[in-house]
């Protein structure tokens, strides 16, 4: 009885803190990371659907085709040189690979910048352990548009966009999300 | 005066100071202080939201800003805004080139507008650069489109006009 009390002068003092906070406009000031897991409105949404196909040479020369990763779960990774969160993301993305390769597991970056040569450098700093390869405007379109950065769809054995992740967002949130699809077979 | 109510009212005070305090910083992150790389050490009086800049993009009588990207050539080729022009990404020295050079013959009084929207606000590496050249060429009215999230959720998806291409 007594907890149960207790319990409901907590939630009371929480609804009360809460209006105050939202009187004082202090809510919104609280930064929340921008997480998707479908496209928001406006956005042609490909998740659900297959995965456009990508059929690119990489920055090693090898070829990244999409078809021939049926059967494993991708983790398709938009990215650029220039964007901060990206450049947090890359080594976790390279641990998984190395963690999550026995499971099916492949992670495919593609690079949003204008030129190879930066994205080289950085790939070669970051010991990248995945292929890489370079993205255009007509790639982004058939994506649904990547309009921003950080972007990272996953994509199941089938072949069926699951998940997209749009700017930082929270890796545990994506790697939840990706032990589930990899529990799946 | 019961004890509930003066816990209460204290916890009004020091949320009001807080308040006033962020009010007090609307150009930075809410708890931070920007550094100078950051987008949030543009001062606020620099900035149009993009509701604004759609409104003036709009109206047909207006005189019209120039309107310049100065981030990536991908992402502008994807989707920009209506009559924008590809100025060069103001992180890279060869961008910074490439948006003195498209201003060498414009007026310094002319309005000119800003923005990139490749990553959030406080990540985006393009805008405070190309922003200091235009300050140190000498430009009067240069604005900062705010661009929160990214171009994709902040300017497409609420429906302002774009254009695709070059």
């Amino acid at each position: 009885m007594r907890a149960a009390t207790k319990a409901r002068r907590w939630h009371s003092r929480c609804v009360w803190l809460v209006r105050v906070l939202l009187f004082a406009g202090l809510l919104p000031a609280i930064p929340v990371a921008p997480v998707c897991f479908a496209a928001p409105p406006g956005v042609r949404s490909i998740v659900d659907k297959h995965a456009p196909q990508i059929n690119r040479v990489d920055l090693d020369g090898h070829r990244v085709d999409l078809k021939s990763l049926h059967g494993k779960v991708v983790l398709l990774n938009f990215w650029a040189t220039w964007c901060a969160p990206c450049l947090i993301e890359m080594p976790a993305f390279s641990t998984w690979q190395r963690q999550y390769a026995s499971q099916g597991l492949q992670v495919v970056g593609i690079s949003m910048d204008d030129d190879a040569a930066p994205v080289r450098q950085l790939v070669a700093r970051l010991n990248a352990k995945y292929p890489i390869a370079m993205g255009d405007a007509k790639l982004g379109e058939q994506y649904g548009g990547v309009m921003g950065l950080p972007l990272t769809y996953l994509i199941d054995r089938n072949g069926v966009v699951r998940m997209r992740f749009q700017g930082e967002t929270d890796l545990k949130t994506i790697e939840r999300q990706l032990q589930t699809l990899l529990n799946h077979r | 005066m019961s004890i509930s109510f003066i816990r209460k009212m204290g916890t009004v005070a020091v949320l009001a100071g807080l308040a006033a305090l962020c009010t007090r910083m609307p150009a930075q992150g809410p708890f931070g202080t920007p550094n100078e790389s950051s987008a949030f050490s543009i001062p606020e009086k620099q900035l149009v939201q993009p509701a604004e800049l759609n409104r003036i993009l709009a109206d047909k009588n207006g005189d019209k800003p120039l309107v310049l990207q100065v981030g990536s050539r991908v992402l502008f080729e994807q989707a920009h805004i209506a009559g924008s022009e590809f100025a060069g990404p103001g992180s890279q020295q060869a961008g910074l080139d490439q948006l003195k050079k498209r201003v060498a013959s414009t007026p310094k009084d002319k309005a000119i507008v800003l923005y990139c929207g490749c990553c959030p606000w406080n990540r985006c590496p393009n805008v405070v650069p190309a922003f200091k050249l235009l300050q140190s060429l000498g430009f009067s009215q240069i604005k900062v489109l705010y661009i929160a999230n990214n171009f994709g959720s902040d300017w497409v998806e609420k429906g302002y006009p774009v254009a695709r291409g070059h």
